[in-house]
């Protein structure tokens, strides 16, 4: 195996950085082999981005040696650092969707002839670090034209362009279905081969096990051990990972939870229910029953429309069929505010762009939705907001010094934790969460589905969105299952096996 | 080179305890207008004397107050449109449209009584004002529909009425300066209240009001939050077109107010000169007082600063004597020396190098 090649293409070496308030990295260590799939884990906050951001220059550390092959180098920004053969490919896209694909891949570096651009030798040359990636699209089309894989392929041909011997990957899978993530891991096998080493962030154990040689555990920013994949049993490295014995029962389904207590909100009238509720172009009517104290999953793939229900429930999208019967009373939500006034909280899928005011504090993101029900002028004083944030901070785990950070520079569990507090502070009845476990790590999103477990006994009803299947049979009480943006079945999620939603998705009817 | 590279706070970096002032947020857009006056006062040793003549205080400083207030007014308004994302370049043009409704409707008619040549307003003078100030608000709330019903672009929906209203604003004065003869009139761009110009009064008047809104009801977490993140704020159930078309009605309130000020002032109105390129002056203030032109956090106060650093400025450069020819140039790159001075990458390059420079 190429893994086992003596000499390593970088080694990284009692790299410490601090930030003000925290020491997110001290003595980390990481070596790369060339030719091999390297997966760096860890939880939120255990380093994996500061190792990387020092790694491609973005950072400078307090001290610690990286050194490429024999040399010492210190990458001072990302273009030395690609000029050193580091190249990233981050979690967020970063590329231009008016740019054509051809002038995404090599902006900055436009080939040039007689003073002037060569768009034609771009183009093709385009074409041809494309088609090594076995991806063939016209090149001149603007990047937006694409899907999330296809441009996830354009920025990773922008980063091999650079002759690169090191090709980091953010987590690159997290936009991605299945299909998509398969047809990546073809192309890095691809990249394997031809001996350039691979540092792979992910969240995704199956992914970790199905691609990596080797694997880097931080904790803390501290390096935890280096290990070959094969010789690491799971359960192994999340504890590593977490740092302590994992009880079997956070995975398993908890027995209690459909005791003869709960029976009665079964048969009662539901909370909230969709009626016929649709869109023409986003989902065909479909009706849901929402109850308290209970979690209804939406199974489906990836643009089976699971989204564009939520979006509806919630009034971001204006339903042209139907209506949510709130208790009683039949409602047409024109707006969020709408649906929030009847008691609906919504964990958008994108944090990033839809769900954080990131230059603002923790404690004025919690208390924004709240705020916003009162209006301009019942102003929640300061001292009030702060107890609101506190306690929720307390109550929901965020980890930060203090509630007046800005929201954006905790890391992607502690944000989603904020979110969520977000909505509890209003008290809602019901949660709809898109996604909330993506981008976050294992110990986080057992957090995360503990707390929403919690919340659903105090009696909340809950809409929970998942693209990992197994999450939603974990939690979901009922499971309505979404194929081609239109609701084809729903099971009872008690003892619900996977292959039973896939046999609905595949078609088979109930 | 050295493996360490701590942040340094070597020898050219101020002491521990001004350090921490200078990461406060007005520190800059205060330490400039200090030097400018100070700079003022080096060159002209009466800058500072305040006299009181007639029971008013008399002197360069509140002079230098006295010209800002329509700057000041306007800036103020604009800073809660930046904070946005947004930015209203008809300013300018609102200014003139009030102070030209103003003017027409007061205007002054010569009348004997009792014997003595005595002026009259034509329009009970209250009347005139809340029309004009209605005017105003119309051209925000025009502005405002724009922006966040049609969804048209700030500087484009803004540049509308500039144009536009230069236009109107003749219309409106037929073309000609309209000179007013009222004199209660000229009370407000004039006039002293207690010793100080009554525009002062107006100025905080405003400003006060603002920054009760701001910071005693949730105003200034919405226009942060919708500023920052329009998507994440109506996620969260905000009105953002609401929010939107109140900032850019009190942006266009503002103006007419300053619009006033300045007909009272030169006791006339001219649609074509009134308020000519004050967007820009107002646009530098509300940045030279620290608030982004990316939106989201916004400092009232630092507007304020911003506007007396540039009519300070501007009595600096005519009171040293600097050509006229030049003086545009000689602000401009004032100017640009604030900004590159208020901006953390451009100082920490500077301290680098002035610190390699020695060895």
């Amino acid at each position: 195996m190429v893994v086992n090649a003596s000499q390593p293409v970088l080694e990284m070496r009692g790299i410490d950085k601090r930030f003000p308030g925290v020491n997110a990295l001290s003595k980390a260590a990481l070596r790369l082999f060339p030719g091999e799939v390297h997966a760096l884990m860890g939880q939120n906050g255990a380093g994996k981005s500061t190792l990387i951001k020092v790694l491609t220059g973005v950072e400078t550390p307090d001290a610690g040696e990286i050194r490429l092959g024999n040399e010492l180098v210190h990458p001072e920004c990302v273009g030395h650092a690609q000029q050193l053969g580091i190249s990233t490919v981050y979690q967020e896209i970063n590329l231009c969707p008016n740019l054509s694909v051809a002038e995404n891949i090599y902006i900055g570096r436009f080939p040039m002839r007689h003073g002037m651009v060569d768009w034609k030798r771009m183009q093709q040359d385009a074409v041809a670090a494309l088609k090594a990636l076995n991806v063939d699209v016209d090149v001149s089309l603007p990047l937006g034209h694409y899907p999330v894989a296809i441009q996830q392929m354009v920025a990773i041909a922008r980063a091999l362009s650079t002759d690169a011997r090191i090709l980091v990957l953010d987590e690159p899978t997290s936009s991605l279905d299945e299909d998509e993530v398969a047809r990546l891991f073809d192309t890095l096998r691809g990249l394997k081969a031809r001996g350039i080493a691979i540092l792979f962030v992910t969240h995704f154990l199956d992914q970790t096990y199905a691609f990596s040689d080797r694997i880097t555990v931080l904790r803390n920013g501290e390096f935890v051990g280096e290990y070959l994949a094969a010789d690491l049993p799971r359960m192994a490295l999340i504890e590593k990972m977490v740092g302590r014995a994992i009880e079997e029962s956070a995975f398993a389904r908890p027995a209690e939870d459909n005791n003869a207590e709960h029976a009665a909100q079964d048969t009662g009238a539901p909370l909230f229910s969709a009626q016929g509720l649709g869109k023409r172009g986003a989902v065909q009517p479909l009706d849901l029953e929402f109850r308290a104290g209970r979690v209804l999953g939406l199974g489906g793939l990836l643009g089976s429309g699971r989204t564009e229900t939520a979006r509806l429930l919630f009034g971001i999208d204006r339903a042209d069929a139907g209506s949510v019967d709130c208790g009683g009373a039949k409602r047409q939500f024109r707006s969020p505010a709408d649906a929030i006034r009847a008691g609906i909280g919504f964990c958008p899928e994108d944090r990033k762009t839809e769900g954080i005011v990131a230059e603002l504090s923790i404690r004025e993101n919690i208390v924004l939705a709240l705020q916003a029900r009162r209006g301009i002028f019942r102003y929640i004083p300061k001292r009030k907001q702060r107890e609101i944030a506190d306690r929720l901070i307390a109550q929901l785990g965020v980890r930060t010094p203090d509630a007046e950070k800005p929201i954006g520079q905790l890391s992607g569990g502690n944000q989603q934790k904020a979110l969520l507090a977000r909505w509890l502070a209003t008290e809602p009845k019901m949660l709809i969460l898109d996604e909330p476990t993506r981008g976050i790590d294992v110990a986080a999103k057992l957090e995360i589905m503990d707390m929403v477990k919690a919340q659903c006994r105090k009696g909340l009803a809950i809409l929970f969105i998942s693209s990992e299947m197994a999450e939603v049979l974990r939690v979901s009480d009922r499971i309505a299952v979404l194929r081609d943006r239109r609701k084809v079945g729903e099971i009872d999620g008690a003892g619900a096996q996977e292959r039973d939603v896939f046999r609905l998705i595949a078609g088979a009817e109930q | 080179m050295k493996a360490e590279t701590m942040p340094q706070p070597a020898r050219f970096a101020l002491p521990a305890p001004l350090q921490g002032l200078t990461r406060r947020r007005l520190f800059w857009p205060c330490a400039t207008l200090a030097l400018l006056l100070i700079i003022n006062g080096a060159f002209n040793p009466n800058f500072f004397s305040i006299t009181v003549k007639n029971g008013h205080l008399y002197g360069a400083l509140i002079d230098i107050l006295n010209r800002a207030a329509p700057l000041m007014l306007v800036a103020v308004g604009m800073t809660p449109v930046i904070a946005t994302r947004g930015i209203d370049i008809s300013v300018g043009a609102v200014v003139a449209i009030c102070g030209a409704v103003a003017a027409s409707l007061i205007g002054g008619t010569l009348i004997i009584q009792n014997g003595t040549p005595v002026y009259v307003s034509q329009t009970p003078m209250v009347l005139a004002l809340l029309i004009a100030l209605g005017a105003g608000l119309l051209c925000g709330l025009w502005n405002g529909a724009l922006v966040a019903g049609a969804g048209m672009q700030p500087i484009v929906a803004t540049l509308i009425l500039m144009v536009a209203g230069r236009g109107v604003a003749q219309l409106i004065t037929e073309g000609q300066i309209i000179t007013v003869y009222y004199e209660p009139f000229f009370i407000i761009g004039n006039g002293f209240l207690f010793g100080l110009p009554v525009s002062l009064y107006i100025v905080a008047a405003v400003a006060l009001l603002m920054l009760l809104l701001v910071h005693r009801t949730a105003l200034g977490l919405f226009i942060e939050a919708v500023g920052i993140n329009p998507v994440a704020a109506r996620f969260a159930g905000l009105n953002a077109r609401r929010i939107l078309i109140m900032v850019y009605a009190f942006c266009g309130l503002c103006a007419a107010i300053a619009g006033l000020i300045v007909a009272s002032n030169v006791k006339s109105a001219d649609g074509n000169n009134a308020g000519l390129l004050m967007e820009l002056d107002a646009i530098l203030a509300v940045t030279l007082g620290g608030t982004s032109l990316a939106g989201g956090r916004f400092s009232l106060a630092g507007s304020l600063i911003g506007a007396l650093i540039i009519q300070s400025l501007t009595y600096a450069i005519y009171s040293l004597g600097v050509p006229p020819e030049i003086n545009m140039v000689v602000k401009s790159v004032v100017v640009l020396t604030v900004c590159l001075m208020q901006s953390d990458s451009f100082r920490a390059t500077l301290l680098q190098h002035l610190r390699r420079e020695p060895r």
